[in-house]
């Protein structure tokens, strides 16, 4: 389950263009590591490599080596697909499904690769939603349409759909920035639970939510336009929200600039 | 220090009339552009009042409907226009099963494959080029491939591979718009499940579009019904049933009227009038019908809020 | 990458590679059918009007006056679709109730339901006799005006250029109108309001706004239009009657046969090669012709959409 990643030199390009630049950190398993950060400073981007999400993009291409409990997903035997049906995603907007009722899209990734037998996935989706602490408002609606839900529900309802493949990572790029308030307080209670199973990375442009629900923060930062975005500090939340080795974070914490 | 009146104002008023010329020349425009919408209603009531009030007279009647015309001469009154309908129907649906997959399969590439490519970029000009070919021209085409080159008989079919290349455009088109609209957010969503492109392609992003590709794929369907170009270079009329598309004579309502246009007089009350304005009645009706069905399915399939 | 995807991809991609194919061998296949007709020829292909194909060791056929009909039919119709449709697409755009607008759109577009042969045979039979007493009006009263002139059909004057002209400007009116429609409907919302704060009538924020910014999509529209009327082929066949013996001269009260209708009225001489490939060369040409005028307007459209 919950695997440990490590970035290594991690260079990410758009064709010619240098997005992000030489990027290393560490993620322990079971934890939660926010990625912080000033717009377009790359913090999704980053994100996006660690599940090679970013090369769907037509010319985008990741140099460098990101190793989940010590293998290279960017091996050249590795199998993009693959890779992602063990690392889970959830996006800003909620999206689920359009075509497929609750239940079905919280098994859309079993149903896709190939699982047929109905009890199977009953209990599967009966566990992803609890996971995602939705089971009791569903329950009794599992075959309505996925997009009959609130804003908050559906994005708990993708949270499921992501856990129910039972993923060794689970990435959330800024997964509350569409939602109410209270929305987002009940996710970010549900991160501090999921966390216990599973190893999280959640990019967030809301320092407080940072603050809350991360172990390690990892701040990244511009420093021109056209130039690369890259890693300035990567430390346990407590200290960069207090007394951060950088002066660039320190400045970023405080509202100086972003 | 000198105090100014305050019985007048000081500056002039704040809102100025309009002058009247510029009032006259706005006037002029309202009235020209209602005009214009007025001058483009008018030719279609009167059209559709034409087709309806001189073709009404023999279609309740249940045996214009399950009748052909092969036991009827052709000055007589009687017979139906069954073999019309079926060959109509018969060629519209082998039209739509060779051009239905080929266009959607263009409109996958366009959308899903070729973004910004500039194979693309020429596929997407050329079917805009192949929506300006005319209808005889594709049929003169067919008839050089077809009838020349293959050897091959004069026949319903050659008709279907002419309306394909009429039908393509249109599919292309209209399945290529519901593709786009179906945000990038489902794909990505079923890419991070780990899902390979092609099934996301076949299992989330054409069940969301398909309503709209339905709606688009029969209303082509209803426009290529209509066409009578093909008919003429490339299938001949017969006034019997007709069920081979690779052989022989089929009729068409089309070919039916354009038949009876140079065999008969069309002066009213003959049953050459009857006949042609009767067939026009019936085109329209099946065009409406498909246009309806078209509406119905895809609020049917159109995934649910609910 | 996955068979599943490399499959799927080469076939979708060979979908795209075959449209492209289909416009070159649309040409070929036209070309080498109509060379030999071409050789066979003993008028003049561009310059003779003459046209006599049914004895394929002994044929003269000349496209001048297919061409001359052609382009006078397609320009009556132009002359009287442009202005109504420009102002179709400002009454949807700009003046029509929102609410409505759309039901009137819908309205508009369902002239392009009706298929052509209808058209036509309305034009023939009921339009025609209803501007009867108009045609003769103006032929008589501007007769000295060598476009008004009496017509090589008469004393007919309803299989005419002007009645076929009419019809097809109804049949271009949805055509010219549904894209000049998109093009006003993305004039740049701060223009609008920039000129509505200067305190302009309605026609006035058209005028400065959406008529120069639609201008280039509004020619594209209208060209396509003609694209469309150069092709139009049963409609005009039902109209215009043939005259014997005498050619286009110049009026609207001519009738005559446009390249499309030609063929379409002479499909039983498709019985051998040689006279076939007689029309298929004229097919060719109009090909060529609409080829480039759908080339040309989407040039002047794909300038203006693209941003």
């Amino acid at each position: 389950m919950a695997k440990r990643i490590d970035v290594k030199d991690v260079d990410i390009f758009y064709g010619k263009f240098h997005a992000v630049d030489n990027v290393t950190l560490q993620v322990p398993p079971r934890s939660v590591t926010a990625f912080i950060g000033p717009s377009g400073c790359g913090k999704s981007t980053v994100l996006r490599t660690l599940n090679r999400m970013h090369e769907v993009i037509p010319g985008a291409r990741v140099e460098g080596q990101v190793l989940l409990d010590g293998e290279d997903i960017y091996a050249s035997n590795v199998d993009p697909v693959q890779v992602r049906r063990t690392i889970g995603m959830v996006f800003q907007r909620p999206n689920p499904f359009p075509t497929m009722s609750i239940g079905d899209n919280v098994v859309a990734g079993l149903k896709l690769a190939g699982t047929k037998n109905k009890d199977k996935l009953k209990d599967i989706a009966e566990r992803a939603l609890r996971g995602a602490n939705l089971w009791n408002e569903v329950k009794d609606r599992l075959n309505k349409p996925g997009g009959s839900l609130s804003g908050g529900q559906q994005q708990r309802l993708c949270i499921a759909r992501a856990i129910a493949v039972q993923p060794d990572v689970l990435l959330m790029d800024e997964p509350c920035s569409a939602l109410d308030p209270i929305s987002t307080l009940a996710i970010e209670d549900l991160i501090g639970e999921l966390k216990k199973e599973y190893t999280i990375v959640i990019v967030t442009h809301n320092m407080q939510q940072a603050a809350r629900v991360s172990d390690q923060t990892a701040f990244f930062n511009l420093y021109g336009v056209g130039q690369p975005g890259r890693l300035v500090e990567l430390n346990d939340t407590e200290k960069i929200f207090s007394n951060p080795n950088e002066k660039a974070t320190e400045d970023y914490i405080s509202g100086r600039f972003g | 220090m000198s105090t100014t009146s305050l019985s007048s104002p000081v500056t002039t008023p704040a809102f100025q009339q309009v002058s009247l010329a510029r009032k006259a020349k706005n006037g002029v425009a309202t009235v020209l552009v209602w005009l214009s919408f007025l001058i483009a209603v008018i030719p279609l009531v009167w059209v559709l009042y034409t087709v309806v009030a001189n073709g009404i007279t023999r279609i309740p009647f249940s045996n214009w409907w399950t009748e052909d015309l092969g036991s009827v001469l052709s000055d007589e009154v009687g017979g139906g226009v069954l073999h019309a309908i079926i060959g109509t129907l018969l060629q519209g649906i082998v039209c739509a099963i060779i051009a239905v997959p080929l266009g959607l399969l263009v409109s996958i590439y366009l959308v899903e494959y070729g973004r910004g490519t500039k194979l693309a970029k020429v596929t997407t000009f050329m079917v805009d080029i192949l929506s300006g070919v005319p209808s005889i021209v594709a049929a003169l085409f067919i008839y050089a491939l077809w009838i020349t080159t293959f050897g091959l008989p004069r026949s319903a079919f050659a008709v279907s591979l002419a309306l394909v290349l009429l039908m393509i455009p249109v599919v292309v088109r209209s399945s290529e718009e519901m593709l786009r609209i179906v945000p990038d957010d489902l794909r990505e969503a079923s890419y991070a499940l780990g899902v390979p492109k092609w099934k996301t392609i076949v299992k989330i992003v054409l069940p969301t579009a398909l309503s709209g590709i339905i709606s688009g794929v029969m209303m082509a369907l209803a426009r290529v019904m209509g066409e009578t170009a093909p008919l003429l270079v490339l299938v001949g009329y017969s006034a019997f049933e007709h069920w081979n598309i690779f052989k022989g004579e089929m009729a068409s309502l089309p070919l039916l009227m354009n038949n009876e246009r140079v065999t008969n007089t069309m002066s009213v009350g003959t049953v050459g009038f009857e006949r042609i304005w009767g067939a026009a009645l019936t085109l329209v009706i099946i065009i409406a019908l498909i246009n309806l069905l078209a509406t119905v399915i895809s609020r049917v399939v159109a995934p649910k809020k609910k | 990458m996955r068979p599943g995807d490399r499959i799927f991809k080469n076939l979708t991609t060979g979908a795209g590679i075959f449209v492209v194919a289909l416009i070159g061998l649309i040409g070929l296949f036209l070309l080498v059918q109509a060379i030999p007709a071409l050789q066979a020829n003993n008028a003049s292909f561009l310059f003779s009007r003459a046209w006599s194909t049914n004895d394929p060791t002994n044929m003269s056929f000349g496209i001048l006056d297919l061409l001359q009909v052609t382009i006078a039919t397609s320009l009556v119709a132009l002359i009287i679709a442009m202005p109504v449709s420009l102002g179709i697409a400002l009454f949807l755009t700009q003046y029509a109730p929102k609410r409505l607008a759309r039901a009137f759109a819908y309205i508009i577009d369902l002239l392009a339901a009706v298929p052509s042969i209808i058209f036509g045979l309305w034009g023939i039979l009921v339009l025609a006799p209803a501007i009867e007493p108009f045609a003769i009006w103006i032929n008589e009263t501007f007769s000295w005006f060598p476009v008004f002139a009496p017509g090589n059909v008469a004393p007919s004057v309803r299989g005419t250029i002007f009645t076929a002209g009419v019809v097809l400007a109804v049949m271009l009116l949805p055509i010219i109108t549904s894209l000049t429609r998109e093009v006003f409907e993305r004039t740049p919302t701060p223009h609008i309001e920039g000129a509505l704060a200067l305190g302009a009538t309605r026609w006035e924020v058209i005028r400065t706004t959406v008529l120069p910014f639609g201008k280039a999509g509004y020619i594209g529209a209208s060209m396509l239009g003609l694209g469309r009327a150069l092709g139009e082929t049963i409609a005009l066949a039902v109209i215009l009657l043939i005259p014997v013996g005498s050619f286009f001269d110049w009026s609207v009260f001519d009738g005559g046969a446009t390249f499309a209708s030609k063929i379409a009225s002479n499909y039983s001489e498709f019985n051998n090669p040689t006279s076939a490939g007689a029309y298929i060369a004229a097919g060719l040409v109009l090909f060529l012709l609409t080829f480039l005028v759908n080339f040309a307007a989407r040039a002047i459209i794909a300038d203006k959409k693209g941003d």
